[in-house]
């Protein structure tokens, strides 16, 4: 599903030239739970960016579903985006005026879906994400921090994307609330979905299948952390 | 897409209100203008046609002595006759000619009096002037030559002395101490100021000059040409026969001048053009600020719906997407406040001619202008902002605080 080779993103700072990320590489296969864990500065963000198609690499090759997405134009991006990346931010990032069901179907307007479709899928997405009927119409800053979080998760679930991308979605929420979200992406996992999520917290990253664990622009550790996660199931 | 653009408007009402507001005065200003400066022209040209078609009016000169370099003014002279008028008739392409006499009197009909215009003509005049008869009969030639004591009155004049839409035929009135009998009315004209036709009184020519302004003179000759074609040739014509008649060897040095119909009009259409054009123009300058306004409030809410923009970016938007949706704020802006603004400029030109007594037409055209203009505004000012949301880095949009 996802194939990175040797990614390097270097910024250039007037005459100073900065390498974010020096040669990452790995491949995450379709229906993972990965987690990308990094302090601040490690490079995490800049890599989620190019995993989000927000940005290309400076070099390296960047395939997703056997696409190369590492040399494309901005449109082109865009394009990708809205086919097959489903954002989940730290800042929730809604429309605060407009319905929970608005910003749900937002993506769908951009996708061309017809009208009643885009309520149909959005309602729908909003199920999954663990939203009932019953706030569907209500404004989005009205809601608390958990169930904002989960508006944004049925947002980035509602076009049916080849993956999810989830920075820091627990940053802005206390620990229950957050373990609340950690769970809604627990259960996306098991209905079969991609889920990526990047966190600088061991204890968020610890909650996926696999951990990858970047310092200094590079790929550290690769652990499988499913038998851990068994276990954490079976103590309940 | 539509939903979008009008939800992004209305998430700030009283921002969006305002700016809109700037469009709403410029609009209302520009077709209330416009509607004034279309009225004015209008009412003159209507002015101008119901003097008659295809006229050329004959006025006395400024009167000199012979070799005299002192001039009385002009109008002053009583230098045209019947007679010219008469010599008139003979000139190729001229239809007809009604000389006139006129001079206010008072008048009285049954303990009622007024002081109103009283015209000595002939019979030609009800043709030359776009005169028509309601009721009764214009006076004969025969009464002509018999100076009859007869008066057909304009309605306003019928309504001065017997009351509104009485049936004045039959009737006797006073003119300045002496007895006529009322043959008939004209059809009212809705004239206005000096000229009015509506309020006047016609008696025959000669009855004028014999028996109230003692005089041989008439104050103008009316004449008109066969076509527009015509007018040219006769003006020149007409000048000529009365230099002849008068002996009168230099036109530098004539005692009376000819008018063209034609050219009044284009003198007066170039005024009220005028006009109009600085009116609209101002109100131009109106909408031009409104105009910025709307630069102003779009650059605000780019800057300010940053995070906005960049998940938008992020969830699949395209830049043409983004301009789309900010472009289309300025115009649905601007054609709101044109189409509200319409309405205001609309009633406001209502109610100048209401209140004010002034003519006002508001013409399609400028309706059409203002959607046109409101809706070009809310492009051209909308698009730098548009573009400026659209090339935004979605990462650094979604960061901005």
């Amino acid at each position: 599903m996802i194939e990175v080779r040797d990614l390097v993103k270097e910024y250039i700072n007037g005459k100073e030239k900065t390498r974010v990320l020096r040669g990452v590489s790995f491949g995450i296969k379709k229906g993972e739970f990965v987690a990308i864990m990094g302090p601040s500065g490690s490079g995490k963000s800049t890599l989620m960016h190019i995993l989000g198609a927000l940005d290309t690499p400076t070099s390296g090759v960047y395939q997703l579903e056997g696409q190369d997405v590492s040399k494309l134009e901005t449109d082109e991006l865009a394009r990708i985006r809205k086919a097959k990346i489903g954002f989940v931010f730290q800042a929730f990032h809604l429309l605060p005026r407009a319905t929970v069901l608005r910003n749900v179907a937002l993506p769908l307007i951009y996708a061309g879906v017809a009208r009643e479709e885009r309520e149909k899928r959005a309602k729908e997405a909003l199920l999954s994400a663990g939203l009932d009927e019953s706030r569907h119409l209500h404004l989005s800053n009205q809601l608390s921090g958990g169930q904002m979080q989960r508006v944004a998760i049925a947002r980035a679930l509602v076009n049916d994307p080849a993956i999810i991308l989830a920075d820091e979605p627990t940053g802005n929420l206390d620990s229950k609330t957050g373990d609340l979200v950690l769970e809604t992406f627990q259960n996306l996992h098991t209905q079969g979905r991609t889920v990526i999520l990047i966190t600088h917290e061991p204890y968020v990253a610890d909650h996926a299948d696999r951990v990858l664990v970047i310092k200094d622009g590079e790929l550290v550790e690769d652990r499988d952390n499913s038998q851990k996660n068994q276990k954490q199931y079976e103590s309940r | 897409m539509l939903e979008e653009i009008y939800l992004g408007i209305s998430s700030n009402k009283v921002r969006s209100g305002l700016t809109m507001l700037g469009i709403v005065i410029g609009i209302a200003s520009v077709i209330a203008m416009l509607s004034v400066g279309q009225g004015a022209k209008a009412s003159i040209e209507a002015n101008i046609q119901s003097i008659g078609s295809n006229l050329l009016l004959v006025m006395p000169g400024a009167q000199r002595g012979a070799g005299s370099f002192v001039s009385s003014g002009r109008g002053s002279a009583q230098s045209l006759t019947v007679e010219d008028a008469d010599a008139l008739m003979t000139i190729a392409g001229v239809m007809a000619v009604a000389p006139e006499s006129s001079r206010r009197y008072q008048v009285t009909a049954k303990g009622n009096n007024t002081n109103t215009q009283v015209i000595g003509t002939n019979q030609a005049y009800l043709s030359v002037r776009n005169v028509a008869i309601d009721t009764g009969s214009f006076f004969t030639a025969q009464q002509i030559t018999s100076r009859s004591k007869v008066a057909v009155l304009g309605p306003t004049t019928r309504d001065d002395l017997f009351g509104v839409d009485a049936n004045a035929i039959g009737e006797k009135i006073r003119i300045n101490g002496m007895n006529f009998t009322v043959i008939g009315l004209t059809v009212a004209k809705g004239g206005s100021g000096m000229s009015n036709q509506d309020d006047a009184i016609y008696i025959p020519v000669s009855t004028m000059q014999t028996f109230l302004s003692g005089s041989e003179s008439v104050s103008t000759i009316s004449v008109q040409a066969q076509d527009q074609a015509s007018m040219a040739e006769a003006q020149v014509a007409i000048t000529n026969t009365l230099l002849t008649r008068h002996k009168i060897s230099s036109p530098d040095q004539a005692d009376f001048n000819v008018m063209n119909q034609s050219d009044l009009a284009t003198a007066a259409s170039s005024v009220t053009n005028t006009l109009s054009l600085l009116l609209a123009s101002i109100a131009g300058i109106s909408l031009l600020v409104g105009g910025i306004g709307i630069m102003n409030m779009m650059l605000t809410t780019v800057t300010e719906r940053t995070r906005e923009i960049g998940l938008r970016q992020a969830i699949g938007a395209e830049k043409a997407e983004i301009v789309w949706q900010f472009l289309g704020e300025a115009v649905l802006v601007t054609l709101l406040g044109g189409l509200i603004g319409m309405l205001i400029g609309y009633g406001a030109s209502k109610a100048i001619s209401t209140f004010a007594g002034m003519n006002t037409s508001v013409a399609w055209s400028s309706v059409a202008l203002a959607v046109g203009v409101s809706a070009s505004i809310g492009l051209v000012f909308g698009f730098y902002p548009a573009r400026r949301a659209a090339k935004l880095n979605p990462i650094q949009a979604l960061r901005y605080e």
